[in-house]
């Protein structure tokens, strides 16, 4: 038993305690740096967790030393860790952002920010299907603050839709969960693993019912068709952080998804095997496309990125739904990617936003941009990246869903949704640079003015920046963090260490002053 | 008496459904309510039925109750009643920022009429 695994869980909880305990007593710059120096923790625990976990050992953590399946268990296996990882990553940047004004525009954004790491680290750790719900609220309920922090009339509507919703999606989790209970008698993932494949053939029927609750949960918080609606909404009205911060929210689903499919309904799993896989191909690829129309028909910046999060989503769970070892690494690696692209994305339009004024982040002709050199070409940039275009970190994780997808049956139709889903999100992408940079207009009739360039902007598109070379470096460390992403895929795809490690009875520790009277 | 929790789970999902689908925020949340109501009694019966057994270690006892979905249910209890806390807030915030109880924020046809005359 190791003590690390619930080191990320401690640090966020009582760091974020600790920042609604002292909003009073702490000025604002020591509580920005508490909050910095949690995350900087957090992205340490997870590399040390990384170094632990890399050669294949599967560290477990069993609360109160109660043995599995009777007490509830954390677990750390390869792709946990992974996911602990993006996530940190993700939030220092995020913060770095909120840092220069947006996170004093309401009193609990640093305490929810901890909070909501706390959840996602939670969720990403559990091995118990119960505690994956009761994370997934704790998460929820700090991103509905985050959501509506900052206040205004589409952030409160946007945010209204996005709490029903969940609260619903949550009813349906316990409705699975409670299902799922009433067939197996057990609620621990590896425990469930072993009882679903022995299951009685009369009981396969709720048991695929239950299955299908749960996927539909998970397909809601992974914004897969057809109920991705809530997501371009709610991610184009919020803040420009918090949205960055979401771009791991969705992952939160896609990462359920993939562990309850090579977990629960792996090869192991009887007559259920291959149970998800079936449903995620074709819903990844619907979503892909709907997505991909979205983008083209957005007419604000932040709502077609937000279209443009959907259609990552849709390729990473039809990358997962190939079901490969190769399809899995392809989406581990095309994951990493698309949530520092899609993140560094929203972060660049705030920048845009800020500096166009009246016109926002409309798609149509606008005030010229001070600062156009440098912002345009972060946007190039950027936009190469999330359209997966050559030579960049998008272009190698499509290429490698693409050569995985080649294996199997499906090639033609993921080939043909991939490529021309690809095609429309340059188009759109292209011709909102072209609107944003090139057609000027001035507010009146008057003649386009040329503002001087803003002094604190190159300072402020630092964290932006920062994604932007977390992309670069995924790149030229392709090669091992493929080799981890394969790995890693391996791992899942043969779940018995993983229940090994879990149902491992526990030695009973007698403490020290016992043993000796 | 399993027909009868199967009913009335039944009854509480159908008519939370129906109320979620209201225009209303107020309907909503009832129906968020009756939902969780419906999921609870679920919860609770997914550890089968069992009529006057303990669910805690009694030398004397030899039949017992499941007890931990009625830990579940607790939990889920607690967790419901804090999202239905902050959604009623929630619901009230929009309420004022948004000048009506609509979950998409327009006043229907009829009250934008009414207020015209």
């Amino acid at each position: 038993m190791n003590h690390l695994v619930i080191a990320p869980l401690l640090l966020p909880l009582l760091v974020g305690t600790l920042l609604l305990l002292s909003r009073r007593t702490l000025s604002l710059a020591a509580r920005r740096s508490l909050n910095l120096a949690a995350i900087l923790g957090q992205i340490l625990l997870a590399i040390e967790l990384l170094i632990l976990v890399g050669d294949g050992t599967v560290l477990t953590y069993h609360l109160g030393h109660w043995p599995a399946p009777w007490g509830i268990v954390l677990v750390a296996d390869r792709l946990a860790v992974w996911m602990l990882l993006v996530t940190s990553l993700l939030a220092f940047f995020a913060l770095l952002h909120a840092m220069q004004g947006a996170d004093t525009c309401s009193r609990h954004f640093h305490p929810l920010f901890q909070l909501q790491l706390f959840g996602l680290n939670g969720a990403f750790l559990t091995g118990d299907l119960f505690n994956l719900f009761v994370f997934f609220e704790i998460l929820l309920l700090a991103s509905y603050g985050l959501l509506v922090h900052g206040g205004g009339a589409a952030r409160v509507r946007a945010g209204l839709h996005f709490v029903v919703i969940n609260l619903v999606g949550s009813t349906l989790f316990l409705f699975a969960a409670g299902a799922f209970y009433g067939l197996t008698g057990t609620l621990n993932l590896a425990d469930l693993s072993l009882k679903i494949a022995q299951l009685p053939p009369e009981d396969l029927g709720p048991a695929r019912v239950a299955a299908l609750l749960l996927l539909g949960v998970f397909a809601l918080k992974a914004a897969l068709a057809p109920l991705h609606l809530w997501l371009p909404s709610a991610y184009a009205s919020t803040s420009a952080p918090v949205a960055a911060l979401f771009a791991i929210m969705t992952k939160v689903g896609a990462y359920s998804l993939l562990r309850v499919e090579t977990l629960l309904f792996g090869e192991q799993a009887g007559i259920l095997a291959g149970f998800y896989a079936a449903w995620l191909l074709p819903l990844g690829l619907l979503t892909l496309a709907l997505g991909a129309l979205g983008a083209l028909a957005a007419t604000e910046l932040r709502r077609q990125i937000a279209y443009l999060v959907v259609v990552s989503v849709g390729l990473l769970l039809a990358a997962f739904g190939l079901g490969s070892r190769e399809g899995i690494a392809a989406g581990l690696y095309y994951l990493v990617h698309t949530t520092f692209a899609t993140a560094a994305f929203f972060l660049l339009a705030d920048l845009i936003t800020r500096e166009r004024g009246w016109a926002a982040d409309r798609l149509a002709p606008g005030p010229a941009l001070p600062n156009a050199g440098l912002l345009g070409g972060l946007f190039f940039v950027t936009a190469l990246l999330v359209a997966g275009l050559p030579p960049l970190s998008g272009f190698v994780g499509k290429f490698l869903i693409l050569r995985a997808a080649l294996e199997e049956s499906v090639w033609p139709w993921m080939l043909a949704v991939v490529l021309v889903g690809g095609l429309l999100g340059i188009v759109a992408l292209a011709r909102s640079g072209s609107l944003l940079f090139f057609h000027i207009r001035g507010a009146g009739s008057g003649e386009p003015t040329h503002p001087p360039p803003a002094k604190g902007l190159p300072g402020a598109s630092l964290p932006t920046i920062g994604l932007l070379l977390l992309c670069l470096a995924l790149l030229i460390g392709s090669g091992p963090v493929l080799d981890l992403a394969e790995a890693t895929a391996g791992q899942l795809l043969d779940p018995a260490d993983y229940i090994q490690a879990v149902l491992k009875p526990v030695g009973i520790q007698i403490a020290p002053w016992e043993a000796e009277s | 008496m399993e027909a009868l929790m199967s009913l009335i789970v039944g009854v509480l999902t159908a008519g939370g459904v129906y109320l979620l689908l209201r225009a209303r925020t107020f309907s909503v949340v009832l129906g968020l309510t009756l939902l969780t109501y419906a999921v609870n009694l679920f919860l609770f019966a997914s550890g089968r039925l069992t009529i006057g057994a303990p669910p805690i270690l009694d030398p004397e006892v030899s039949r017992y109750t499941d007890p931990l979905p009625q830990a579940l249910v607790l939990t889920a209890i607690v967790i419901s009643f804090a999202m239905t806390a902050f959604v009623i807030m929630l619901a009230l915030r929009a309420r004022a920022e948004l000048g009506n109880d609509h979950v998409d924020g327009r006043a229907s046809v009829r009250d934008s009429r009414e207020s015209e005359t």
